[in-house]
């Protein structure tokens, strides 16, 4: 499988399953879509001559063909699909990362929050140490021989319950030692309660921290309100610089500003770019994911300018690059050469399987998109109970698992979606939501061209 | 080649055969959280 396409002038063509990418000429381009895949003859067919010989050459079409087959030959294009025997050998793997909701509470009350702002149509609640600690039994007791594993503190809101968050670090970090275990923790938070001691906490702990900020003030504002209607932008933004600042000189460095675009700000170009103007470079916005009755959702029809909108941010990725106002840009991040293997790539999200979600109450579910879904409930830390009937299916969501997967041909970048989106929109964990799909893909789009077009300028 | 320039070394086929020891982040890709594109994550394997 080949998917070819055209952008900013250049016209790039990925060989699927070696994972190949050739930036090609017109002719090149041009010629693809007249070889037979199946039945590729050592010298060109001269039909194919005669076809394009008004427009070309006939000795750069021979020449050109003669490309192709040795491309061929090398396994670099039409390479033949064998992942279908990895796919079947993907049996249910120890649990390993697990997302803490420490806080089924918040301070905010942003529109489009998939956590029904913090409840998790349930009531507003903190966890206990006595949960948190037993979770991480829990972890270690499910992870078997894997050395690292990872904490998320989530919510809600986790700055809500802050002192347990620390206890539950402070327990973790004892049991490393003795259960030959690594501990890496990580938090998402919307700012407002941080402080000075929080922030030290966290930048010497946490290694990765998410910062949540939809970019410039009135974008922020208009969605992410406090409960009597304010706006937080003012609030957050100098402690999230503070807290940036901060990290630089600390143990770990990573971290990211994220947002969320709507149907609000499809300019989100310019959020983007705001961040950055506010010095940050780790930045990541991503589109909105909702019911399209709501009034901020993102729909079909959204679509061209949103892809516009991804195109002019890739050009000004370019512009920058190098510079000192280069940026990261998440969704734009692709490691074409040591990225992950294929078997990985082959189920990237771990949900219920080597990932789950843990709730106040201690109860397990596949992944945080799913609490509050009580038939997805897989068992609770007290008792180490864990549905090994729903592991062994979701570790059987794989792109081979998934038909639309399978045939697509952004399969090994994207990995086959957010099982919970396609648990929602199409009631089935093997039907990915459309409209992310058709994101996704122009994400993959940009992001190749970009490598092409750094390669070029080099 | 004059048509056609390759600017990876992917060898996503070979990856499969050594890869899989499941030491790596694992990973979400939806927007509420740190969401990515599978493939900008690090590999951890050990010995390659
Ligand atoms: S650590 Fe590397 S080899 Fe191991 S599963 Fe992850 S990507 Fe594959
Ligand atoms: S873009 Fe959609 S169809 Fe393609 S691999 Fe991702 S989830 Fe599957
Ligand atoms: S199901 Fe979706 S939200 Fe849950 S871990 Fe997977 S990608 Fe993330």
């Amino acid at each position: 499988m080949i998917h070819k396409y055209q952008l900013n002038g250049y016209y790039i063509v990925l060989d699927v399953n070696s994972g190949a990418v050739h930036l090609v000429d017109k002719l090149f381009y041009d010629l693809l879509d007249d070889v037979d895949e199946a039945h590729l003859t050592e010298h060109c067919p001269q039909q194919i001559v005669d076809k394009w010989s008004g427009c070309y050459p006939e000795a750069d079409i021979r020449e050109t063909y003669a490309e192709i087959v040795s491309l061929h030959q090398a396994d670099q294009l039409f390479s033949v699909d064998d992942y279908d025997r990895f796919a079947k050998m993907m049996t249910p793997s120890p649990v390993k990362a697990m997302c803490l909701h420490i806080a089924h509470d918040c301070n905010l009350r942003c529109q489009y929050c998939f956590a029904d702002t913090g409840e998790y149509m349930g009531h507003r609640q903190l966890m206990s140490f006595e949960v948190g600690k037993a979770a991480i039994d829990y972890l270690i007791n499910h992870s078997q021989g894997r050395h690292n594993l990872e904490l998320d503190f989530f919510g809600g809101e986790p700055l809500m319950n802050f002192d347990v968050v620390k206890q539950v670090v402070e327990y973790a970090r004892a049991q490393e030692k003795p259960h030959n275990k690594l501990f890496r923790f990580t938090i998402t938070t919307n700012g407002v309660l941080l402080d000075d001691d929080k922030i030290d906490f966290i930048n010497r702990e946490m290694s990765n921290v998410v910062l949540s900020i939809d970019g410039r003030r009135e974008v922020n504002d208009r969605v992410r309100a406090r409960v009597d209607g304010r706006g937080c932008y003012d609030t957050i933004m100098p402690k999230f610089q503070k807290l940036e600042k901060a990290r630089r000189n600390g143990a770990f460095d990573q971290y990211y500003v994220r947002g969320t675009f709507t149907r609000y700000n499809k300019d989100f170009a310019e959020d983007v770019l705001h961040l950055n103007e506010m010095g940050f470079d780790q930045i990541s916005v991503e589109p909105v994911v909702a019911d399209p009755s709501a009034p901020y959702a993102l729909t079909e029809e959204d679509l061209p300018e949103v892809f516009a909108e991804y195109e002019r941010l890739a050009n000004i990725m370019i512009e920058r690059a190098g510079t000192e106002k280069e940026f990261n840009f998440f969704h734009f991040m692709i490691d074409l050469d040591q990225g992950p293997c294929a078997i990985k790539r082959l189920r990237g999200c771990g949900c219920g399987n080597e990932y789950v979600a843990v709730t106040p109450d201690g109860d397990v579910y596949p992944c945080h998109q799913f609490v509050g879904h009580d038939d997805w409930k897989m068992g609770n830390v007290f008792d180490q109970s864990l549905d090994q009937e729903r592991k062994a299916q979701f570790a059987a969501a794989t792109v081979y698992g998934k038909e639309e997967c399978r045939h697509c041909w952004a399969k090994f970048y994207c990995s086959g979606g957010c099982n919970a989106n396609s648990m929602q929109y199409r009631g089935d964990i093997l039907k990915p939501h459309t409209l992310s799909c058709e994101l996704e893909k122009k994400r993959v789009e940009c992001a190749i061209m970009i490598k092409a077009a750094l390669a070029e300028q080099a | 080649m004059k048509h056609v320039k390759t600017i990876n070394h992917a060898n996503l086929k070979e990856s499969a055969v050594k890869g899989g020891c499941g030491e790596c982040q694992a990973s979400c890709q939806s927007a509420c959280k740190t969401s990515c594109t599978v493939a900008n994550q690090k590999c951890e394997r050990k010995q390659k």
